[in-house]
């Protein structure tokens, strides 16, 4: 059982997290003005990384969204905090 | 080199000593070109050098595997095949692929010891009844076989799931797909890179693409760890690598990579004879010819490149199976692995022209990868040998991320991958 680091709650337990998407999207505006494409690529279209990555996690225990970063092959944990940081 | 298997050849060859067995395929050292380049020697990329050389006549094809030959997924799956899905789009192109399979054994003149055992999806509640009966239809509708069973008719195909009244998830019938059912993983592998070979394929193995070449903005080939290796037509077939691979042709992909794992027990006289899956705990299983049970259930929830699993979800598909066959709890786990999936926001697969020219897709099946192959290769072939769409791959085109014409199976038929 893997341990992840909650910003706000210390290292809960894996099962208590939820995966939301890769950091570093921001929605593109004004909504009107969007190309398909555009929406596409904000929606859909990913990096999904192999090796280190930035994500948004959900805690869902405290509800709280949060940036965590970590490694896809080898799961190491290299730390998390709290949105609201510059985007990538 | 590949010679005919038949029961008298193996009948001659018991009489000396199995001696005169010769390699299945040659092992060649890669060409400066070729017509056409498939990377990913997994069961994907071997039928799709087969049906390139079998429907289009085209020969001079590669096939460039990083590692050994069907050792990603096409090695790491539950081998189950099946074609219970909701929409016209999905029920067409997974039934495709079971009929491929149901004459592929003698086609291919290799046993992939496909047995249609049939595939139990039971129900718990009326409420999931009706989700039961609505798949049932759609199946009919589509045209592949499909039957609604009573909670009688269920436990008669399974008569060790849980009869406790006061179980948890209780039977309260169920979906019956009868042509469903399991083969041999490796032996479709190698059945496809045998038949491939025998027309002249060459088959690459330890060899990992590194770049695309690219010239006029079009894909003319690939650069690989042993030289570079140029081709009219490029096609990927790279399953949970998928996005590795499109970022080194310039392009994303709307796929994020999975663990999926999977377990065998020890293994015990027959006592299954069918594929049976819960609604309710999301766990299947089935016996292997050997009698082991072969188990399986959901995606890890923890996006992956591992191919190991985490230690939550083995819990969760185990204690599914106690949940259906309490008898279970007696056996003793032997092996637990896990392959890496390219899921897909519609649960449906990619197939059809990338954003780079000339370099062709089949990739997002999850899940479901191993059921597809020979409608994944027959499908890519067609794409490669013609530079357009068959009518059965259109609809999983990329485009639909730009249209909105998804074919959402994970709402259709809850299909989870």
């Amino acid at each position: 059982m893997q341990l992840f680091p909650c910003p706000f709650c210390g290292p809960r337990d894996e099962t208590e997290f939820q995966f939301a998407t890769e950091a570093g999207k921001t929605r593109p505006e004004p909504a009107a003005e969007v190309s398909a494409e555009r929406w596409t690529k904000y929606l859909y279209l990913k990096d999904n990384p192999k090796g280190p990555t930035r994500e948004v996690w959900l805690h869902v225990t405290c509800g709280e969204f949060f940036l965590m970063e970590r490694d896809t092959v080898s799961h190491a944990v290299a730390g998390s905090q709290a949105l609201g940081g510059d985007p990538r | 080199m590949t010679r005919r298997y038949s029961a008298w050849t193996l009948a001659k060859e018991g009489l000396r000593g199995h001696a005169g067995w010769q390699p299945a395929w040659r092992s060649p050292a890669p060409k400066p070109s070729y017509d056409a380049v498939i990377i990913g020697g997994g069961g994907h990329g071997l039928a799709t050098a087969y049906y390139l050389a079998k429907n289009h006549g085209i020969r001079n094809v590669a096939v460039i595997e990083k590692a050994w030959l069907g050792g990603g997924n096409t090695g790491r799956n539950t081998t189950t095949i099946r074609s219970n899905y909701f929409y016209p789009e999905s029920v067409a192109l997974y039934d495709f692929a079971l009929k491929l399979y149901e004459g592929l054994g003698r086609e291919l003149n290799y046993n992939i010891m496909f047995s249609q055992r049939g595939v139990l999806t039971v129900a718990h509640s009326e409420g999931e009844m009706e989700i039961a009966a609505r798949i049932v239809n759609a199946m009919q509708i589509n045209g592949t076989d499909a039957e609604l069973l009573t909670p009688a008719q269920a436990l008669d195909k399974a008569p060790l799931l849980n009869r406790d009244p006061r179980a948890r998830y209780p039977v309260f019938g169920a979906v019956w797909q009868g042509r469903a059912g399991v083969a041999r993983h490796d032996a479709v592998a190698w059945g496809y890179a045998r038949a491939a070979d025998g027309l002249g394929v060459d088959i690459i193995q330890d060899c990992e693409v590194t770049d695309f070449l690219v010239e006029n903005g079009r894909c003319t080939g690939v650069e690989t760890t042993r030289g570079t290796i140029r081709a009219r037509s490029v096609g990927l077939a790279v399953a949970g690598h998928s996005s590795v691979l499109a970022a080194k042709a310039g392009f994303q992909l709307p796929i994020q990579s999975y663990s999926l794992q999977a377990m065998v027990s020890e293994p015990v006289k027959p006592c299954l004879d069918t594929v049976v899956l819960y609604m309710g705990t999301g766990t299947y299983l089935f016996q292997s010819d050997k009698g082991e049970i072969v188990v399986g259930g959901g995606l890890d929830r923890v996006p992956s490149y591992a191919q190991r699993g985490n230690p939550p979800m083995q819990r969760t598909v185990l204690s599914g199976m106690l949940e259906m066959f309490p008898s279970f709890g007696q056996l003793k786990m032997l092996r637990q692995w896990a392959g890496n999936v390219d899921v897909v926001p519609d649960s449906s697969p990619l197939i059809g022209p990338s954003p780079l020219p000339g370099l062709y897709l089949n990739c997002g099946w999850g899940t479901g990868g191993f059921k597809s192959i020979p409608a994944g290769g027959w499908l890519l072939a067609h794409l490669m040998a013609t530079g357009s769409h068959h009518a059965v791959s259109r609809p999983f085109d990329l485009d639909r991320f730009v249209t909105g014409r998804l074919v959402d199976e994970a709402a259709g038929s809850g299909i989870a991958h």
